[in-house]
């Protein structure tokens, strides 16, 4: 679950059994995925989202982090209108560049509901658009086509590596109540190619990516204040994605996490294996929110380093989705070694997510 | 030099003292003329503002604007233009008027894609209490103005009409937005739900890419969009709206100027007998070295200090009128042009120094001619008596008169420019200056046909106003001018009144008219409300009325398209037709009766083809005949009921007349229709009696500001008949010295005066009569026919006319009277001993 602020977007600031009409969401309970169709929507599920995040690096050497995200959600509004404007599928797409030389991020939005073929996420497997921007799974390769206020990218993520089901087969627990959970898989190690736009040339690119899809119906648990997420592809062609979820005085209410090693064998933490210690703090100027934007995480008898690509990847989207959050590019080292790159995500840092 | 200036100081300075009084009625009428025109102008300003405003809130900063038909146009054209390469984004609204339905009035709706019309226009997004409110199907947020207006606050409830079953809304907050006008925005799939309006879009705003080229756009979308769909630069919306109102205000501004006109008229008439009586006193000045160039300037100069004043003042009348009128009239004066526009005023700088500047100019160029005249005159002769003759003879040439009238009379039968009556005003203008410039003529003829009286004191008067036609042919003028425009204006509002009257009889032949909601878009009565209203007993007939609109022009506004049963071989049963009517033949396509301002507007002539677009089709329609309709300006098109029905499958009807049985009464019917159908008591029942209260009620209203102007024109005249006279009547002191002399009591004096000043407003006003008849035509038949497209009958009121004109010659005859009293208090020697 991790990810993503959107879900706690300008929907999730409702409570939802109050505010919205009884709709009867399906419980996420274990079951095996089937691909291609578990690539596409499910729109039946309260939130849904495909998160890619990656490195790339230009032909001069320019190290860039990129992000690109489609939420889909369902608010339980409109459920019976006639109407083809009906809001009763949400869809939001956000992304980020993030750009060391400026030690800024460039990042965009789009809110839309879906109708009219102009916005759409599809059944029967990865593609989904809103308006002009889209991701979609042609044949075995996803592309992502997003032109921003000032940055563009179109980019092919070609995966190198099996899917990584999350927890049980696909099942993965975000608390301690057997519902607060959704489905989730993993694309580690995508291998990418394209253009990447920043100051006007589009300039060609290549590098590694990471992309989550994961939909589920409950929201977090009511003592939750945020979560701290990590998704790493290892130096050595393993991957690692590890989560806690805060509570509101800081201390971790769940926690857990995947190792798939570089053979293929994959190891599920419970949450006493997964630990966050901060070991930097970093204060936004815009916002005055302070984010531990440099960790030492411990993943069972694994011990990294997270180091931001730079400390400046706040993301205030106050005025779309009404939160602010960290979504960055990082490093993992260990033994003043560089053992994998990866995105960390730091919410409820500003206000508590409330979903 | 100094010493000049020091005398002229005196000379001034003892005629200002002297005629107080009448430089204060000067200052009084150029000061009546400013307030009117600048108020007129404020208070149009402030409604233009606010609607501007308004609209720019809601067009936000798209770049293009697709308008179509109030019914809507299909919501796959927003698909076409979301796709267009050069859009960046398109955002769709669905608008209605909703008819309220706990209170009178009704409530614009704009129902809004939040996340399509949020980068466009972020002031109709609101802040609901959670994300969600926006897109909720049972949520609204107001604007301000409606807020306070509809006396709610976010949790209340707004409970609109549809059909006639009320839907409640929760106020889930108030836009931030401050001048939006009283509208509302709820969610877009929740006003195509609740509206009916599935499917439907009665706008789309578009953002183009950076780069793109609106006007390329706008002329490649006009070829392709449906008919009755428009695009357009926002700005041509405001055109559209203001466009109704705007020969309404031309209207009221040259009323304005015409109260200018006849202030500047009462300054020439006090410049030149104060003049006149100065003549020595100037011509002193004149032996003494000043020049004539001098002389003339600071004779206009006073004219200027005088025409100052009045404008200053004006300035501050009229903001303090149009402070009034906007309280309580609104910004529109009563006419209905803004609905829902709350207006502030402003000061308008510029307006300020342009009617400052009129003001001013209409002074001077009154004490033009009277300045010349005595910087002209050769001293040596002016210092004698009985010179004063002389200074007017340069008016009596007919020529200039005369070609003023031929010109008057030609611009009369030119068509309107840009649609407003240029030519109309040009007209009235000649035909008065001319007939002024004749009335030295005219009034010699007149007063030559008038039988000598038999008692000296009348004889006497006749004999002096003969002898001397100069002197009256001043004060001539200012009764001509305020007559005429008086007169003018009286028989134009009563011929539009009987009209309006005899239209009502026309229009309304039922018994009983039941009215779910004309204006909105909401409230409607069903067809199996009207099977059960037919079914009433005492109930003989009914004859449903649908009301649409469709645009046909994007410049103009909207034009409405009414529906109900008209028998094609004799439609002036159902309607006021005007002129000759068409009988469709097999061959013709379906018949449409048009109003008298669409068959100006729009060149539709009985027996020419045309196409309306309705349903998104352009279908043809035989106009059959033209009707009269005072209710809208903007043009309204008659179709049959069926062919509405079979064109659009809208059986619905906005109101219906009801025919009872000969036994049925109409209490018990009223009763009986409103509790025949649910929400009947949503319905609107009124007798033919009470809807023509109702209308001339609002006639009498929207004519409120000509009545007011009609009554200043009254005042300027008087204003001007007491001063002229009272000036003439100093003038002639010594007259009257030798008349007392040679032994007239002061009582025959008296009466002199009194027939004098009879004598001259019995002059005036026939001739003024005269005049108002023959401007009033032009007003009927080209000012309002080229403003408003309005047809009418002329009515003379004779009883109101003739009792205007004996108040008129009684109040000049008195103050003839009263001037001569004054005028006698001085010694009869003295008088006499003044300058020999």
């Amino acid at each position: 679950m991790k990810r993503r602020a959107f879900l706690a977007a300008p929907l999730a600031l409702l409570a939802p059994e109050l505010r919205a009409e009884p709709v009867a969401y399906p419980l996420v309970e274990p079951r095996a995925l089937a691909f291609p169709r578990d690539h596409g929507s499910h729109p039946e599920y309260r939130t849904e989202w495909w998160y890619l995040t990656g490195w790339v690096r230009d032909a001069a050497g320019n190290d860039f982090g990129v992000q690109v995200t489609f939420f889909r959600n369902r608010p339980g509004l409109a459920e019976s209108s006639a109407s083809a404007f009906a809001p009763r599928q949400l869809l939001f797409a956000h992304a980020a560049v993030a750009d060391p030389r400026h030690q800024r991020l460039r990042h965009d939005q789009r809110a839309r509901r879906a109708g009219f073929g102009l916005v759409t996420a599809s059944e029967a497997t990865t593609d989904v658009r809103v308006d002009d921007w889209s991701l979609r799974l042609d044949g075995e390769v996803y592309r992502a086509d997003v032109t921003g206020r000032d940055f563009a990218l179109k980019l092919a993520f070609k995966p190198t590596q099996p899917i990584l089901l999350q927890g049980d087969r696909g099942y993965s627990r975000k608390g301690p109540d057997r519902a607060q959970a959704s489905f989730y898989y993993t694309r580690p190690h995508l291998a990418v190619t394209g253009t990447l736009d920043v100051d006007g040339t589009a300039r060609s690119v290549t590098g590694s990516a990471w992309l989550d899809h994961e939909w589920s119906s409950e929201v977090l648990s009511r003592d939750a204040q945020g979560w701290d997420w990590v998704g790493l592809n290892l130096a050595d062609g393993g991957a690692l994605m590890a989560f806690r979820i805060r509570g509101k005085s800081g201390e971790t209410v769940w926690a857990g996490g995947t190792l798939r090693d570089a053979a293929g064998s994959v190891r599920t933490f419970p949450p006493d294996d997964i630990e966050f210690a901060p070991t930097r703090r970093w204060r936004s100027s815009r916002t005055g929110v302070e984010y531990p934007t440099a960790f030492r995480l411990r993943a069972g008898a694994l011990s990294l380093s997270i180091e931001p690509l730079m400390d400046d990847q706040e993301l205030d989207s106050r005025a779309s989705v009404g939160t602010v959050y960290w979504e960055g590019a990082v490093r993992a080292i260990a033994d003043g070694r560089e053992m994998g790159r990866g995105y960390l995500e730091l919410t409820g840092y500003w206000r508590p997510l409330k979903l | 030099m100094r010493s000049h200036v020091t005398s002229w100081g005196a000379v001034t300075g003892g005629a200002f003292r002297a005629n107080a009084g009448r430089l204060a009625l000067s200052v009084a009428a150029i000061a009546l003329g400013v307030a009117l025109g600048y108020a007129v102008q404020l208070i149009n300003q402030a409604a233009v503002n606010e609607l501007s405003a308004g609209l720019a809130t809601v067009a936000g900063d798209a770049d293009l604007e697709i308008r179509g038909p109030r019914a809507g146009f299909d919501e796959q054209l927003f698909v076409q233009l979301a796709g267009e390469s050069e859009v960046a984004l398109a955002s769709p609204v669905v608008e209605v008027d909703a008819k309220l339905a706990r209170e009178s009035g009704e409530l614009r709706i704009l129902g809004i894609d939040v996340f399509r019309a949020g980068p466009i226009q972020p002031g109709l997004i609101g802040e609901g209490e959670d994300g969600l409110d926006t897109l909720r199907p049972d949520t609204i947020f107001l604007s301000t103005s409606a807020a306070e207006a509809l006396r709610v606050r976010r949790g209340d409830t707004v409970d609109v009409l549809v059909g006639l079953s009320p839907v409640e809304l929760r106020v889930a907050g108030v836009l931030s937005a401050q001048a939006t006008g009283r509208l509302a925005v709820m969610d877009i799939a929740a006003a195509q739900d609740r509206f009916g309006r599935t499917g439907r879009l009665t706008r789309i705003d578009l953002r183009l890419r950076p780069g793109a080229d609106a006007d390329a756009l706008k002329q490649r979308l006009r070829a392709t969009l449906p008919p009755g769909v428009a695009v357009e630069k926002p700005q041509a919306s405001l055109r559209a709206a203001t466009s109704l109102s705007r020969a309404y205000r031309v209207n009221l501004n040259v009323l304005a100027l015409v109260a200018l006109f006849t202030g500047g008229l009462l300054v020439f008439s006090t410049q030149a007998l104060a003049i006149v009586r100065r003549r020595t006193q100037l011509a002193l000045l004149r032996v003494l070295g000043m020049t004539r160039r001098d002389l003339a300037r600071k004779l206009v100069a006073e004219g200027a200090i005088v025409g100052a004043a009045g404008a200053a003042l004006g300035l501050a009348a009229g903001y303090a009128l149009a402070a009034v009128a906007v309280r309580f009239f609104g910004s529109d004066l009563g006419a209905g042009y803004f609905r829902g526009v709350e207006p502030r005023l402003g000061v308008e700088p510029w307006a300020a120094f342009l009617f400052f500047a009129l003001g001013v100019g209409a002074a001077v160029l009154g004490s033009l001619a009277p300045a010349l005249e005595a910087a002209r005159a050769q001293p040596g002769s002016a210092l004698k008596a009985g010179d004063e003759q002389r200074a007017l003879e340069r008016l009596r040439t007919p020529w200039p008169g005369i070609a003023l009238w031929l010109a008057g009379l030609g611009a009369s039968f030119l068509p309107p420019v840009r649609g407003l009556p240029v030519f109309g005003y040009v007209a009235i203008a000649c035909l008065l200056v001319g007939t002024i410039m004749l009335m030295p003529r005219v009034a010699h003829a007149l007063l030559r046909a008038a039988p000598r009286p038999r008692a000296v004191p009348g004889a006497l008067a006749l004999d002096q106003l003969r002898g001397a036609p100069g002197q009256a042919s001043v004060s001539l003028a200012a009764v001509v001018a305020s007559v005429s425009l008086m007169v003018s204006m009286a028989i134009m509002v009563a011929s539009f009144r009987q009209s309006v009257d005899d239209w009502l009889d026309r229009v309304l032949p039922a018994d009983l008219y039941v009215r779910a909601s004309m204006s909105t878009d909401t409230a409607y009565l069903s067809p199996a409300d009207l099977d059960r209203l037919a079914a009433v007993p005492g109930v003989r007939r009914i004859e449903p009325l649908r009301a649409q609109q469709i645009l046909l022009d994007p410049d103009r506004a909207s034009v409405a398209l009414l529906a109900k049963p008209v028998d094609a071989t004799d439609p002036t049963k159902q309607l006021p037709i005007v002129g000759t009517f068409v009988v469709p033949g097999s061959d013709d396509p379906p018949p449409a009766w048009v109003t008298e301002p669409m068959a100006d507007i729009y060149g539709f002539t009985p027996g020419s083809r045309i196409e309306l677009p309705i349903a998104g089709r352009r279908v043809p329609f035989l106009v059959a005949g033209v009707w009269r309709d005072y209710a809208r300006q903007q043009g309204a098109v008659m179709i049959g009921r069926d062919t509405l029905v079979s064109l659009t499958g809208d059986a619905n009807a906005n109101a219906v007349a009801f025919w009872l049985a000969p036994d049925a009464t109409l209490d018990a019917v009223s009763r009986a229709l409103v509790a025949a159908i649910p929400g009947g008591g949503h319905l609107e029942v009124a007798t033919p009696g009470e809807i023509r209260d109702v209308s001339l009620t609002v006639f009498d209203r929207t004519f409120a500001v000509t009545y007011a102007l009609e009554a200043a024109a009254v005042l300027i005249g008087l204003f001007g008949l007491s001063s002229s006279f009272g000036a003439l009547v100093l003038a002639r002191r010594r007259e009257f010295g030798v008349l007392r002399h040679l032994g007239m009591t002061r009582r025959q004096v008296g009466a002199m005066l009194a027939a004098e000043g009879f004598a001259v407003s019995a002059v005036g006003l026939a001739v003024g009569l005269a005049i108002g008849w023959l401007i009033s035509l032009i007003l009927i038949y080209v000012v309002n026919r080229q403003s408003f497209h309005w047809g009418m009958e002329l009515h003379v009121p004779w009883i109101g006319l003739g009792i205007l004109g004996a108040a008129l010659l009684a109040l000049a005859t008195l103050t003839a009277l009263v001037s001569g009293r004054r005028a006698m208090s001085v010694d009869v020697v003295r008088a006499v001993k003044d300058d020999w």
